[in-house]
């Protein structure tokens, strides 16, 4: 009896909250790799997007944003099938996808089928995205992997005395964009690149990579991420290997310098380029920092967020700002709310981000050196910040265009 | 032997060259033109090697595998969630006591368990309907590996290789001769050829102990005839349970081997199951000398791809597995 009646009083208590608070919901639709060799940069990226939620609420005017997040393995496909279970089946109006390159690329795609949404690029980071044939209700508040590598070259050359290097990168696009970005500088300086191997994506056996690495270089180049970035170096440690190393933007990152293990520690000392540094000065990084450390305990996240926790902020930042812009107004094909994301500048964590005509960003990047705190934790340590970095690198679009478009062997270790 | 150059002459010739061009190739030191062509010999050799040591640690989940299907019929989808939990308990033992060792013993014992309870709980009662068990254990493998997901989350795990393992060692195999006349040796991580030299050895002992002791026989009859077996009063049922705790133990095993030269993460046990599905059709389903062929196939394969053909690297393994099933369907060593 006692038993029935408490039911009765949840059950209709339940039915009570769900008339008593009804309100008009904004549905968003979140992806993020949470499955596969990426899981790591998932679960962190999950991580900044709750992070904004925290600071800036679900409010807009007197809607409520309903989030709903689907997991992705960083194969395009997959993202497509997350995304078009977003929209079918959960009937979301606003995208916050893709985390990873190819999925960028895919994504993009995908959103010229449904033009009456609007797509918010989560952190991929392939060139293609936005500027080859780009989606009009697609928009990217991250910098691609070519500008997250910017003055990484130059620096290497002029400071380090690096001559001659070689990469090693995971076999699909935001690599491709990474090792665009760096031959480009490094060869325009002078350097030479003579090698680059290419390992597909969940590579976990890199000996005969490792084997394989040139002895003759100054420096070697590691274009790789998650449980690669983390095999790599592990084996590179029982193999005794001791080049000069240095590293892309997924690679000199919280999730792999607060990875388990010692094999890390081979990174002391590498030069890197992104597009945070963890011990930025900047008060509006600092204030990032914290709040990303106070929403989580220690044990659940890194010691400093990384690059996918800024990306997932900086874009759920836009996604909130520019709809309280229009005060959640979504009618008429959500015109006005995608000329808001268009126009809208961020403050973000990592510096001022705007965006270009193919709604790709233009923001800050930053030359970093791994530094130990002396207490076994490793950070990027800032040598140089590079404001208003555009996505033709500087390069007059003309010339830029005939460089080609980022792959296996393009660009030529060339000044162009 | 002697019988096989007897029936096929043309295909032992072929074998013997082979066998001579690979051991010329790994002793010799290679003339400069050749070098040009494919590369240096240091490459090469390691990639043979790691594709050995590779293939040692597929052996060891392939063979638990084997062992169960090849007495009970039984397909174990949830094998490579044996592999990835034998893994994290490695990790957790190595982490809270430093000792590498004993994570081998702690992971062998504890999947071992838990293949006993599947094989109490799960799969006595199914015995005989394949397809039930096929699509149990891949639900089981499924939940497994989200129960995992939640215990240790999406984070890389590496066990700590053993200081007095870590860094490579000097083989006496030349690579090449420097212009000063020193010889130039192959340097190989220490780690991989215990690992390898520790799977050849549980592989001859489980060859001995299924072809030289009693329980092998009763095991080895099992497999040939389950009932006549039972009828002569062979407890079967324990039989069923001690192997099937051996084939879980070794995944267990494998686990932490697999987590020690390269990491544990989720995702793992469906690459480690697919990995010991492709050896074991290669190889021969049931049979140890076929897991272990299988296993070193698919290793220098994978390996040598990787060095050679990186772009079809993954294309090489599933095509040699297409070869197989075309030319030797039952696989390379199976006996029937």
């Amino acid at each position: 009896m006692l038993k029935g009646s408490l039911g009765l009083i949840a059950l209709s208590s339940l039915l009570l909250s769900g008339t008593a608070f009804a309100q008009e919901k904004i549905k968003v639709g979140v992806t993020a790799t949470l499955e596969g060799t990426y899981t790591v940069l998932g679960e962190d990226g999950i991580r900044g997007f709750q992070t904004a939620l925290n600071v800036l609420g679900k409010k807009v005017g007197d809607k409520e944003l309903e989030f709903i997040i689907a997991s992705t393995d960083a194969t395009p496909d997959s993202a497509v099938r997350a995304v078009r279970k977003l929209i079918e089946q959960d009937k979301v109006q606003i995208l916050l996808s893709p985390l990873s390159g190819d999925e960028g690329i895919a994504v993009k795609n995908f959103a010229k089928t449904h033009p009456e949404l609007t797509f918010i690029n989560a952190a991929s980071g392939a060139q293609e995205t936005t500027y080859v044939d780009p989606a009009p209700n697609f928009f990217r508040y991250n910098m691609d992997g070519a500008q997250w590598q910017v003055g990484l070259g130059k620096y290497a050359y002029d400071e380090k005395k690096y001559r001659k290097i070689a990469t090693v990168g995971e076999d699909y696009s935001f690599i491709y964009t990474q090792v665009f970005g760096l031959v480009l500088e490094f060869c325009g300086a002078g350097g030479q690149v003579t090698n680059r191997q290419w390992v597909p994506l969940g590579t976990k056996d890199f000996a005969s990579v490792i084997a394989a690495l040139p002895d003759d270089v100054d420096a070697i180049y590691l274009g790789l991420g998650g449980a690669d970035a983390v095999n790599f170096l592990n084996q590179y440690q029982q193999a005794g290997g001791k080049a000069h190393l240095m590293g892309g933007s997924i690679m000199i990152d919280q999730t792999i310098l607060s990875s388990k293990g010692n094999a890390k520690n081979a990174l002391v000392g590498t030069l890197a380029a992104s597009g945070q540094a963890d011990t930025w000065e900047n008060p509006s990084w600092q204030k990032f920092v914290k709040d990303y450390q106070d929403a989580f305990p220690p044990n659940k996240r890194f010691p400093s967020p990384s690059l996918l926790a800024t990306n997932y902020y900086g874009s759920t930042m836009a996604l909130i700002l520019a709809l309280r812009q229009v005060n959640g107004d979504l009618s008429n094909n959500q015109a006005k709310y995608k000329e808001a994301l268009a126009k809208i500048e961020l403050d973000a964590p990592n510096g001022k981000i705007k965006l270009d005509s193919n709604r790709q960003a233009i923001g800050t990047n930053f030359v970093t050196e791994v530094v130990d705190d002396g207490k076994g934790a490793l950070f990027s340590k800032v040598v140089k910040v590079i404001p208003n970095v555009n996505q033709t690198l500087g390069y007059d679009p003309a010339v830029f265009a005939k460089i080609g478009l980022p792959s296996r062997t393009v660009p030529e270790c060339k000044k162009y | 032997m002697i019988r096989f150059v007897e029936r096929h002459p043309a295909w032992a010739l072929i074998v013997i060259i082979a066998v001579a061009v690979a051991l010329w190739l790994i002793f010799a030191v290679w003339p400069p033109g050749l070098e040009e062509a494919v590369g240096r010999k240091r490459v090469f050799l390691n990639a043979v090697f790691n594709g050995i040591t590779l293939g040692g640690l597929y052996f060891l989940v392939a063979s638990g595998f084997t062992l169960i299907f090849g007495l009970m019929r039984n397909v174990n989808l949830a094998h490579g969630s044996l592999y990835l939990f034998g893994g994290y308990v490695g990790y957790a033992i190595s982490a809270s006591t430093g000792s590498w060792i004993l994570s081998f013993i702690v992971a062998f014992i504890l999947t071992a368990l838990v293949g006993v309870l599947l094989q109490v709980v799960v799969f006595r009662r199914m015995e005989g309907q394949d397809l039930r068990q096929t699509m149990v254990t891949i639900g089981l493998s499924i939940v497994f590996a989200d129960l995992m997901l939640w215990a240790c989350g999406g984070d890389f795990y590496q066990i700590q290789t053993p200081s007095w393992l870590i860094g490579p060692i000097d083989l006496p195999l030349l690579t090449a001769i420097k212009s000063s006349g020193e010889p130039v040796y192959l340097r190989y991580p220490l780690v991989r050829l215990v690992i390898f030299l520790a799977s050849v050895i549980i592989g001859v002992a489980m060859w001995l102990a299924l072809n030289r002791t009693r329980i092998g026989m009763i095991i080895r009859a099992g497999v040939d005839d389950r009932d006549i077996l039972a009828a002569t009063g062979v407890r079967i049922q324990v039989v069923f349970v001690l192997v099937f705790a051996l084939g879980a133990g070794l995944a267990g095993i494998a686990g932490v081997v697999g987590g020690t030269f390269q990491s544990l993460s989720p995702g793992e046990d469906i690459r480690f199951l697919l990995a010991s599905l492709v050896v074991v059709i290669v190889g021969g389903m049931g049979s140890i000398p076929g897991a272990a062929l299988g296993a070193l196939i698919i290793g220098l394969a994978e390996q040598l791809g990787s060095v050679y053909i990186p772009t079809y690297a993954i294309v090489v393994t599933f095509l040699i597995m297409v070869l197989v099933l075309a030319v030797r369907p039952q696989g390379l060593l199976a006996r029937r």
